[in-house]
Parts: structure tokens; sequence; C-alpha cells
């Protein structure tokens, strides 16, 4: 035991991957425990069993895939534009003080509005469509993304900057050739972080006003009581996000192998 | 004439807290000729690194000014080159692209870049090691690849800010030995910041002692030992009278200084 628990002391590869196994089998095994052994009636809680033939039904009955599709697609086009606006202004805030002092007191306020607040709001200005799901997801991750990458760039060392000063840099060379390269696996490391948000507020935009996507399935599920089709929904947002997650980093990886072995 | 003129530059900090303000550096002159290697020696504290970090332009003067070819300096610029003491490579870039990132900032066309860094490489005696990464280097190797980032840029003067403080014993020697071999052969007028006295005196043609906080110019000594210089040199007895006089001069100064920080 007192091999096994060494405070700080790194585990082999193999055995890690193991307990992460171990991790889920021991998740599964209290599911299955619960509900095969008839501790929790079907009513609350479907077994692992019926959830999974309830699962391939709903790609092959009901058409889940679109619903998936149609999600992602929703995150992603959120995600997008609220990078799109919050790297930038994040950026610029980071390396000129004064940009910084004119946003940070209003982002910093925006960020604690919470994204499912403006729902009625937005279904007000937007209706029910598209717009809307990609408002909400917007609002959720730009203001929390836009004080990430300025805290990210105002803290790249400052040496780093001055050392370009000796060597004849100026301005425009201080931010796109200093600044931005080294804050770049951060601010990278940020947006992964926050596409993983992103995933909780799209759920809440199909909850209400949506004829479509994982959120809106497992509200009609919840109308039949179909506590498998719910948990089979959740599972699927589990399952892309721990993918995308995964590409993530392997993109950060290749993108930045200066970066990665620290 | 003088390459570098510092008239009456000193340096005071704001006090802390309502404190009164702190001295850094009480109003110093001096004058560099061309092609001189200059130390400047002192004790820890004693406002060395401000004065080397004002002739850069990274710093200003409370009072005063730097003329280098009898031009005021307003701030950093590539006509003085910089090594620090903290590692201050570019970590995103290889060996040869930090080489190049003066080269890049001036737009010098790629071919030349090239051929400019591949002489430097050889210089600080880095072939093999040139698309390597920062943190794949060792102190030392990184410290030569600072050298020749400064050296490539071709400045009018080299500062140095105990570039080899945080190197083993062993190591800055051969550090010492390699900046020397350089010096004799180009003759670049050097300004040195250390407070070690072998250093000093081993590599310079004029060691200047700043007393204790605040900092100013204690004496000037020319050190007449013969180029090329070797690690031999080290145990002559000129060497060595060198040693004593320095010795005794900066020990008072450190006595103080660790009289006035208790």
């Amino acid at each position: 035991m007192r091999m096994l628990f060494e405070p700080l002391k790194p585990i082999p590869p193999g055995r890690k991957v193991a307990l992460g196994i171990l991790g889920f089998a021991i998740f599964f095994a209290l599911w299955a425990l619960a509900t095969y052994g008839g501790w929790v009636r079907p009513l609350f809680l479907a077994s692992p069993g019926r959830t999974l033939v309830t699962g391939f039904e709903l790609f092959t009955e009901y058409n889940f895939i679109v619903d998936v599709g149609v999600t992602i697609w929703r995150v992603v086009g959120g995600f997008l534009l609220a990078a799109a606006v919050a790297v930038p202004l994040g950026i610029a805030m980071g390396a000129f003080k004064p940009i910084e002092a004119i946003f940070e007191p209003f982002v910093s306020f925006s960020r604690y509005l919470p994204a499912s607040a403006f729902i009625p709001l937005l279904i007000l200005w937007a209706g029910v469509g598209e717009a809307q799901k990609l408002s909400v997801i917007f609002i959720g991750s730009v203001f929390q993304l836009i004080l990430m990458v300025a805290v990210i760039v105002g803290s790249v060392r400052l040496d780093l900057v001055e050392a370009a000063y000796t060597l004849g840099a100026r301005r425009n060379g201080i931010v796109l050739r200093v600044l931005l390269p080294a804050a770049a696996p951060q601010i990278f490391e940020a947006l992964r972080l926050v596409l993983g948000w992103a995933w909780t507020y799209v759920i809440v935009a199909e909850l209400i006003g949506a004829s479509s996507g994982i959120g809106h399935m497992i509200m009609d599920a919840q109308r039949l009581l179909d506590t498998g089709q719910m948990i089979f929904g959740i599972f699927v947002i589990g399952l892309i996000g721990l993918i995308s997650d995964f590409l993530f980093k392997t993109l950060n990886e290749r993108l930045f192998p200066w970066y990665a072995a620290k | 004439m003088s390459k570098l003129r510092i008239q009456g530059v000193s340096r005071t900090f704001p006090g802390v807290h309502g404190g009164p303000p702190v001295r850094a550096l009480e109003p110093v002159d001096l004058d560099v000729a061309d092609n001189d290697f200059i130390t400047i020696l002192g004790p820890s504290g004693c406002g060395k690194s401000t004065l080397l970090r004002i002739v850069a332009g990274l710093s200003e003067p409370s009072t005063g000014q730097v003329l280098l070819d009898g031009e005021p300096v307003t701030g950093p610029g590539p006509d003085r080159g910089m090594v620090f003491q903290s590692y201050t490579l570019f970590p995103w870039l290889t060996v040869r692209e930090n080489i190049c990132f003066g080269l890049r900032e001036k737009g010098m066309p790629k071919a030349q870049q090239a051929e400019r860094a591949d002489f430097f490489i050889d210089r600080v005696g880095l072939r093999g090691f040139e698309n390597h990464y920062p943190k794949m280097l060792s102190g030392g190797m990184q410290q030569r690849t600072a050298l020749a980032r400064a050296l490539a840029n071709d400045p009018k003067i080299l500062l140095l800010d105990e570039p080899f403080g945080a190197l083993d014993n062993q190591t800055r020697a051969l550090m010492q030995e390699l900046l020397l071999g350089i010096w004799e052969q180009d003759r670049k007028t050097v300004l040195f910041v250390t407070h070690d006295i072998d250093e000093s005196i081993f590599l310079a043609s004029r060691v200047v002692v700043m007393t204790a906080r605040p900092g100013r110019l204690k004496c000037d000594i020319q050190v007449a030992l013969p180029h090329p210089r070797d690690y031999k040199i080290k145990t002559t007895p000129e060497f060595a009278a060198y040693k004593a006089r320095l010795t005794e001069e900066i020990r008072e100064e450190a006595i103080k200084a660790i009289r006035t920080e208790g």
C-alpha cells in the first residue's frame, strides 16, 4: 500500500489507463446493481441494458443522429462565434492596458449574467430558431473567454517582451510575434474548456422551445417517462465531450510541440 | 572618441506605502571607448543592473542621459544588444529561429538570415542543435544561443546582465572563454555586469566597481593583462594582484550592503 500511494509519484501509463477503465467499470457496476438488484424501480432509472436498447432504437427508429448533428452544429456554431469575438478582443485587452480598462469592468459584470436567464428574452428577440440557440451559447461563452484570453496574454513573461525590444521589435512585432505565439497554447487550452461549458448551454437552450436536438429529445422522453432515452441522451453528450477534448489535446500537441512536454 | 557616454544618470524609485523615495542609483558618469570591454562589478542590489537597463532603454533614468555615438537613448533598440540573466529565448522558436528573430524584425531576406544564423551557430558552437527548441537545451547552451541572437543583430554595443549568473562554475568558466574569444576577434564594445570578481578581471580591459546601494562608481581599474587570454591566466601573480585589490574594494561594499539590508 505504501508503494502504491506515495504523494505526487507518477504511475506507469498502462496502469493509468487500466485505473481509468476501472473507474467506469465501478460506475456501471453500481448502476447495474441498483437497477437489476431491484433497489430502484425502472420508472425512475432504466437499467444499463435497457438504456442501450433504447439508444439503439433512438438511432434506428427515431433518426436520433439528426438530433445529434443539429446539437453539434449549434455548439460549434455558437462557440466559433464567441471565439471570433473573444480571442481578438482578449488579445487586445491583454496587450493594451487602456483597452483592458475600458472593457474589463463591463465584461466582468456580464460574465455573471446567467445565459439561461436570457432564454425568454432571446426567444422574444430571435424567436425559437437557430439564431436564439446560437445566442444562448454565445452569451454563455463569450465573456468568460474574453477574460481568460486577456489574462493569458497579459501574463506573458515580461523578459521575453524586453528581449524582443532589444532585438529591434516594435509594437506590432511585439503583439504578433511575441505575445501571440507565447500565449497561443494556453488560449487553445481556454477554448477547450469553454467548449465544454458550451455543451451545458446548448442543452438548456434546447429544453425550451426547440423541435430538434439532444435536449429536445430528452424533453420528449420525459413526457413518456422513458428514463432509458434520457440517460442515453446524457451519455451521448458526455461521449461527444470526451471526443472533442481528445481532439483538442491532440491538436494542441501537434500545433505547439515546444509547449506540450512541459 | 567615446562610443557610449553615461552622463549624470540616476534612478529613484517612489516610496512604498507613503515612505520616502528610494535612491537606487546615485548620478553616474561613465565613458566607454569604442572596442572596450568594461565589466561593472558590484554587490547585489547596488543598482548595476538598473544602470544597464537604462543604457538598454528598458528603464528611464530619473536624471541624466545616455548617449550612443552622440545620439541620446530614448528607448530600447537593436543598436544595443542585450543578454539577460534569466533565460529569455523564445520557447516557440528553434535555436536557428531565435537567432534570426532580430533579422526578421529588420526585414532581412530569408537567405541572408540563414547565412548569418549559420555563421553565429558555428561561432558559439551550437552546430547540430540549430533545430532544437530551448526547453531541450542546457542553461549554458541557452545562453550561448542568446549571445548568438544578440550578436547576429550586429549591435553597436553588447550589454550583458550577469549572463552566466545562473550557470554552474565549470560551464561559467567555459562561457567566459567563449565570450572572450569572440571579443578578441571582433572587438565589439561590451558592457558586462557581474558580482563575480574573477569574471570581472578575466574578461575586462577595464573594471568599474560600484558601491553598495545607493550605487555610485567607486573606482575604475584598467586591466593590463595581455590578450589573447585563456583560463591559465587566472592563476598568474598579476591576476592575483588584481583580485586582491578588487576583493578589498568589493568586500567593504558587501559589508555595507549587508548592514543596510539588516
